[in-house]
């Protein structure tokens, strides 16, 4: 099994990119992480390129397409997700036929510096994530004040918030299972 | 479909004629517009025994639902609706069908839909034709009922900017048109 982390942020101390990371931790022994890495050298999503788009998109593709679930941590920008997920979402949903996203396992996290913890950017994401075609887990992980919300380990300082974070991580896990189990069945 | 007659439908086994065939969906959204889509693979048996009663299975394969937008086609399979990867099929299986004198026909089954299984009732029309220019018996059974989505787990929606409600409706009407020859 294996995991694809994508952090919407881009800022070299992300608190989002510090969320995977502490999510990442709480996989079982087993399952291979990986952390995408290119979502800033994206260009632009554009119709007329989706069949060509490029060694960015296709990488971007091709880490989607050897995932079996996908984790997304997300800040908050205007009350929605920032414009490079969005984008990356844009480009991995396309040619809509052959989308590296029709039922991928998702989930989504979030953490923003204010007192919501990016719950309407998390609900955006799993609308969009949904109408690409993935099976998104309904959960949300709302850390707000993230400058505040985790200890030296980066591990997060609330249990409660440790807690739900290794729920949907393991209710990401379980539905990954789920998916492998029905196609080796089918 | 075949012409309807008054001669009672004769004992056997009717398997479908999917050219002759089709099952359809009408729901409407954006509150004004009715939407409509249709399974181009489908299979149905039609017994009668002995005593002359009437029994109908049959499926539609989710992956072959046809609608005018290919990205739609593909939002339908996905989990938001029907989740063609978990549940490919869509079954239904009579539990009464009931024929009137007048070709009016009362049937009441189980729809199973994204792993839900309910009881619906429909009512439509049983018409039978003793030869068609091939010597073949023929039957056909027309049934509509209307559901709601939202009892087979299918929770899709978008509430609409203006405030006037949401995109896709809850009910949903199901138009079932099929052609039998006897085997």
């Amino acid at each position: 099994m294996r995991i694809l982390g994508i952090s919407g942020s881009l800022r070299a101390g992300s608190h989002n990119s510090r969320l995977l990371a502490a999510a990442a931790e709480l996989l079982p022994a087993g399952v291979e992480y990986v952390r995408f890495e290119g979502l800033k050298a994206l260009p632009h999503f554009d119709e007329d390129d989706e069949l060509d788009p490029g060694p960015a998109v296709e990488h971007l593709r091709s880490e989607i397409a050897g995932a079996d679930g996908l984790l997304f941590s997300t800040p908050e920008y205007n009350s929605s997700i920032p414009g490079t997920l969005k984008n990356a979402l844009d480009w991995a949903s396309r040619p809509f036929d052959q989308t590296v996203m029709r039922n991928k396992n998702a989930a989504v996290i979030g953490a923003s510096t204010s007192m919501f913890g990016a719950v309407w950017a998390q609900a955006e994401l799993r609308k969009s994530l949904a109408a690409a075609g993935a099976r998104v887990i309904d959960r949300e992980l709302p850390v707000s004040y993230a400058e505040e919300s985790f200890d030296a380990d980066g591990h997060l300082v609330e249990p409660e918030l440790q807690a739900l974070l290794a729920e949907i991580v393991g209710e990401l896990v379980d539905q990954v299972a789920i998916t492998l189990r029905g196609r080796a069945a089918a | 479909m075949a012409t309807s007659t008054s001669v009672a439908i004769t004992p056997g086994t009717y398997t479908i004629d999917p050219v002759h065939s089709s099952i359809g969906f009408t729901v409407r959204h954006n509150v004004v517009a009715k939407f409509r889509g249709s399974f181009s693979d489908v299979a149905a048996t039609l017994t009668v025994d002995s005593d002359g009663k009437l029994d109908l299975t049959g499926s539609v394969k989710v992956a072959s639902v046809q609608v005018k937008e290919p990205s739609l086609a593909g939002h339908l399979q996905s989990p938001d609706f029907f989740d063609a990867e978990r549940y490919p099929e869509i079954t239904f299986k009579s539990v009464g069908l009931e024929p009137g004198s007048d070709g009016t026909l009362s049937a009441e089954g189980d729809l199973t839909m994204k792993g839900v299984t309910k009881r619906v009732q429909a009512t439509g029309e049983l018409s039978h034709l003793l030869e068609d220019s091939y010597g073949g018996e023929r039957a056909g059974v027309e049934l509509t009922t209307t559901i709601n989505r939202h009892d087979f787990g299918i929770d899709w929606n978008a509430t609409l900017p203006s405030g006037q409600g949401f995109a896709l409706a809850a009910h949903v009407t199901l138009h079932v048109e099929l052609e039998f020859t006897k085997s």
